[in-house]
């Protein structure tokens, strides 16, 4: 494909020569110029592959599905990469497969971190490392995540084994209005990025309201307040929708990389994930997003919410949430430990989330404290349905749901076996499947995964 | 959904009734806890069935078999716990309502000719929302510690209580905190062997002043810090006031237990300890009591390569001991996840390979490990006679995430559980139309 783009795009440029040394007709001339050229949308893609598995049954564990659903002493049924049968103890399983004693254990689909800076700001933080932030310009739609990806991030085998993240989100950071694009990662180590790239996610668009844009800008040349963020937005939604126009007219036009992915996002190819805390300004942007005719797939930090569930909820809008972070800066001041539950008890998605490389090895942990909160408040939420707020709403903000994010038969086999019910702190990932092959197995420690990084430092391979 | 509505209203009822209940004047009186799970916080397992008496303030009993004394107020903490006051083993609650605005953050002092001599104590506003919310997660004393600003020193810390009063300051001056390794070898000069120069020529110039008093001036301290600094330092060198050296790496930690070959009376503790593991026998032969990181496990730093959950356990195997603290972590906001931190560590013992901490030691590394490091376990941290009174009643394990405080007693004061975070949950807990909008809700 790449190669094939290469090309087609040397041929045009001689092309193109052409033109301008022969005078030809204008009637041909135009249309030679109406050739535009073809974009590749795919110039980086994913190389992952699954890594063997053999075909496994889990007996004997209580099952949380990730959406909803709880099954006691069920069966899971991983084969080819795939979840193929999930049921009660009667499932039917071909004979001659691995057989996995649950017993006293959990199973849940992999836990999916929607908002993490792994790879982009990668352990050791130390300043050569710090990829996350194209703070050069309030606008870098430009820019790819993917780009910054170091893939022998430490952080990453500690949110497989402590976390039991099987799938995440990696985004730039917020300090611009337009981020840039994020990438969707399996956890499973490569020697690229492309190794780690899941297969067909699509991409997402970071955006940011609020304080870190206009505190960066503020002095180099602005936007240095809300109207101003909000103002820059709209004129870049502006030279977006113009730019659409001439990409679609089929007349050559001037490629640019940032209203490329501006455009895709209001032809809905690219999702809008969107750092946002107060309500107030989560409502501006649900309007921008009307202005312009896109629409926001979550809003992530959200620590307000709860103040506009209802509005969430009727714009089908993902609010992306820590259980209980607060008071850090001035729009984080009316964050409340029951924000997840009071989202989702008004009915509108909720997600547990990390940005963080220590919390995203526990967002079970979020997750039931979140739990807790809710239940103290009066709510009457399962275990099960809270694994959602892990499972099956980031899987559908990320538009990756047909293929992860809860434990349906034909779905990747990303599998977490808990030693333990996964929303109390004395439980841990026993093991963990990514597309039916064991990653991490907590007895074995030949199978926990040490990155180029760690390799020969002191404390290499130790149980983290 | 109505049945929702109906639970909800229930539960509201309930919470308001308990909340009444434990509406008492703000004097402490006789109060036994009587039928709950005991935890002492000395390591010991829980109790089942258990009692506590709080008298004038402190505690005078607890355990099985414990007789309530005539006239006591009785709570029935039948199916609830019962735990000393938890301890932010290192923080700095009270010094700042939001970190990231800077005119309310008084943790450090940049702009400041003064690092040693600089006392925390006045900058500690038991207003500040986090004293509440703290409170309400169960802690009830902090260790808070003042961050450098200029020099390696970063000044006397305080210990605080996080009663609803206007008097938090318990020890004010309890003890001195200095950088070292990563974050001290930049305010040191620029090198670790600066840094480990000027803390040494520091400590010089207090002993010179401390042999001739008359003395302070800047040739005394060699130009290296004010008068106020040198006379601060005395203390630290004479081994009155405990100093807190903030050490990751396993050389720094050696580097900081070398500093007593040549000031002998130092009476060190050390905090963060990433790498403590690796060294534990050389910790625990120096008895040096340690605060620590309890769930750091990324190489974060070049100094904490070899960061591990273990850490603690390893160390506590070793002999050391060792409490949670907040290093570098939400240290001003977030001292409430303590108990999280201290469960995680009895989830390790159940991972082969790892090295955790059984409960009892869990509940003592947030309780009574901080007080002794402190040099003050005979004050606070436990359930023991003769400690201060203060008690938390749990819905359940505290360690546990879904358990929260539902009575908190601090010096024998009943404390109220509200703050801006619940009133703010309650008045947006519906969002059905209403005759006025939110703002007219309180």
């Amino acid at each position: 494909m790449t190669r094939m783009f290469r090309g087609a795009a040397s041929a045009l440029a001689l092309v193109s020569l052409v033109i301008t040394t022969t005078a030809l007709p204008a009637k041909e001339k135009k249309a030679e110029e109406a050739a535009p050229t073809p974009i590749n949308e795919n110039p980086y893609p994913s190389t992952y592959h699954a890594y063997p598995g053999v075909p496994t049954v889990i007996r004997g564990a209580t099952i949380f599905d990730g959406e909803g659903a709880r099954i006691d002493n069920g069966v899971v049924f991983l084969s080819d990469g795939k979840v193929t049968a999930i049921g009660g103890p009667d499932t039917p399983i071909p004979a001659d497969v691995a057989v996995i004693d649950g017993t006293g254990k959990y199973v849940t689909p992999g836990v999916i971190d929607i908002h993490s800076h792994l790879g982009v700001y990668p352990s050791p933080g130390v300043r050569a490392h710090s990829d996350g932030n194209e703070a050069t310009a309030p606008v870098t739609a430009d820019v790819w995540a993917e780009h910054s990806v170091w893939p022998q991030d430490p952080g990453f085998s500690r949110a497989l084994v402590n976390g039991g993240v099987t799938t995440l989100q990696v985004l730039p950071g917020s300090a611009n209005l337009f981020g840039g694009r994020s990438v969707v990662l399996k956890n499973v180590y490569s020697r690229t990025m492309q190794g780690m790239k899941f297969p067909g996610a699509p991409y997402g668009l970071k955006m940011a309201c609020g304080e870190n844009p206009k505190r960066v800008y503020g002095s180099k040349g602005g936007p240095a307040t809300r109207m101003g963020n909000m103002a820059v937005d709209r004129q870049s939604w502006i030279r977006a929708s113009e730019y659409l126009k001439k990409r679609k007219s089929g007349k050559d036009y001037s490629r640019d990389l940032e209203l490329d992915t501006l455009a895709d996002v209001l032809e809905g190819k690219i999702l809008v994930q969107n750092h946002c805390y107060r309500a107030d300004e989560m409502a501006n942007v649900i309007d921008m997003s009307k202005e312009f005719g896109y629409k926001v797939s979550a809003f992530h930090h959200a620590v307000e919410s709860y103040k506009i569930a209802d509005l969430l909820r009727e714009n089908g809008i993902c609010s992306a949430m820590w259980a209980d972070w607060w008071g850090f800066k001035m729009e984080s001041y009316d964050a409340i430990e029951e924000n997840i539950p009071l989202v989702d008890a008004a009915g509108a998605c909720a997600i547990v989330h990390s940005d963080d490389e220590n919390g995203i090895q526990r967002l079970y942990q979020e997750a039931a404290k979140a739990l807790g909160n809710g239940r103290r408040m009066g709510m009457n939420i399962s275990d099960e349905h809270a694994w959602t707020w892990l499972g099956i709403n980031p899987a559908k903000a990320l538009g990756i749901d047909k293929w992860v994010g809860s434990l349906k038969p034909g779905k990747m086999a990303d599998v977490v076996l808990w030693n333990g019910n996964p929303l109390s702190v004395y439980t841990r990932p026993e093991k963990v499947w990514i597309d039916g092959a064991v990653m991490y197995d907590a007895s074995n420690p030949n199978m926990r995964p040490v990155s180029d990084f760690e390799l020969g430092q002191p404390g290499q391979g130790d149980v983290k | 959904m109505s049945r929702m509505i109906l639970s909800r209203f229930a539960a509201r009822t309930a919470l308001s009734v308990l909340a009444l209940s434990l509406a008492a004047p703000a004097i402490a009186q006789t109060v036994a806890i009587t039928g709950g799970t005991v935890a002492i916080g000395d390591g010991s397992a829980p109790i089942p069935n258990g009692t506590v008496v709080i008298q004038n303030g402190r505690i005078v009993a607890a355990g099985a078999g414990v007789a309530v004394p005539p006239g006591a107020q009785t709570v029935d903490a039948t199916g609830k716990w019962v735990t000393p006051g938890l301890v932010a083993g290192f923080s700095r609650v009270g010094l700042m309502e939001v970190p990231g605005v800077e005119e309310t953050n008084d943790a450090e002092a940049d702009k400041s000719p003064y690092s040693a001599a600089i006392d925390i104590a006045p900058a500690i506003n038991a207003d500040v929302s986090a004293i509440a919310v703290s409170r309400a997660g169960g802690i009830t004393r902090a260790v808070v510690s003042p961050g450098v600003g200029k020099g390696i020193f970063a000044g006397q810390g305080a210990i605080i209580d996080l009663g609803a009063d206007m008097q938090p300051v318990m020890k004010a001056r309890a003890f001195q905190f200095v950088e070292w390794g990563e974050s001290g070898r930049g305010n040191g000069g620029g090198s670790r062997a600066s840094m480990d120069l000027t803390f040494r020529e520091m400590l010089r110039a207090a002993k010179r002043i401390a042999a001739n008093p008359s003395a302070i001036d800047a040739n005394a301290t060699d130009g290296l810090m004010t008068r106020a600094d040198a006379q601060a330092l005395l203390p630290v060198v004479n081994g009155t006031t405990p100093l807190l050296i903030h050490a990751e790496s396993a050389h720094d930690i050696l580097q900081a237990l070398d500093l007593r070959g040549e000031f002998p009376a130092l009476k060190l503790v050390l905090v963060g300890a990433s790498e403590g593991w690796r060294v534990a026998p050389q910790i625990a032969a120096a008895k040096v009591p340690v605060i620590a990181s309890a769930l750091n496990d990324l190489p974060a730093s070049f100094e904490m390569l070899a960061a591990t959950q273990s850490n603690i356990g390893r160390m506590k195997k070793a002999g050391v001991t060792v409490a949670i603290g907040m290093i570098n972590d939400n240290d001003g906001q977030q001292a409430r996840y303590t108990p999280q931190y201290a469960g995680n560590l009895v989830a390790l013992t159940k991972v082969p390979g790892a090295s955790g901490l059984s409960w009892g030691e869990a509940l003592a590394a947030i309780t009574s490990a901080p007080a002794e490091a402190m040099g003050m376990g005979d004050r606070f941290g436990s359930l023991r006679a003769g400690r201060v009174g203060d008690v938390v009643l749990w819905d359940g394990d505290p360690l546990e995430l879904t358990s929260t405080p539902v009575g908190i007693w601090i010096d024998g004061v009943q404390q109220p559980l509200e703050s801006r975070q619940t009133r703010l949950r309650d008045r947006y807990r519906s969002l059905a139309p209403a005759s006025l909008p939110p703002a007219y809700q309180r």
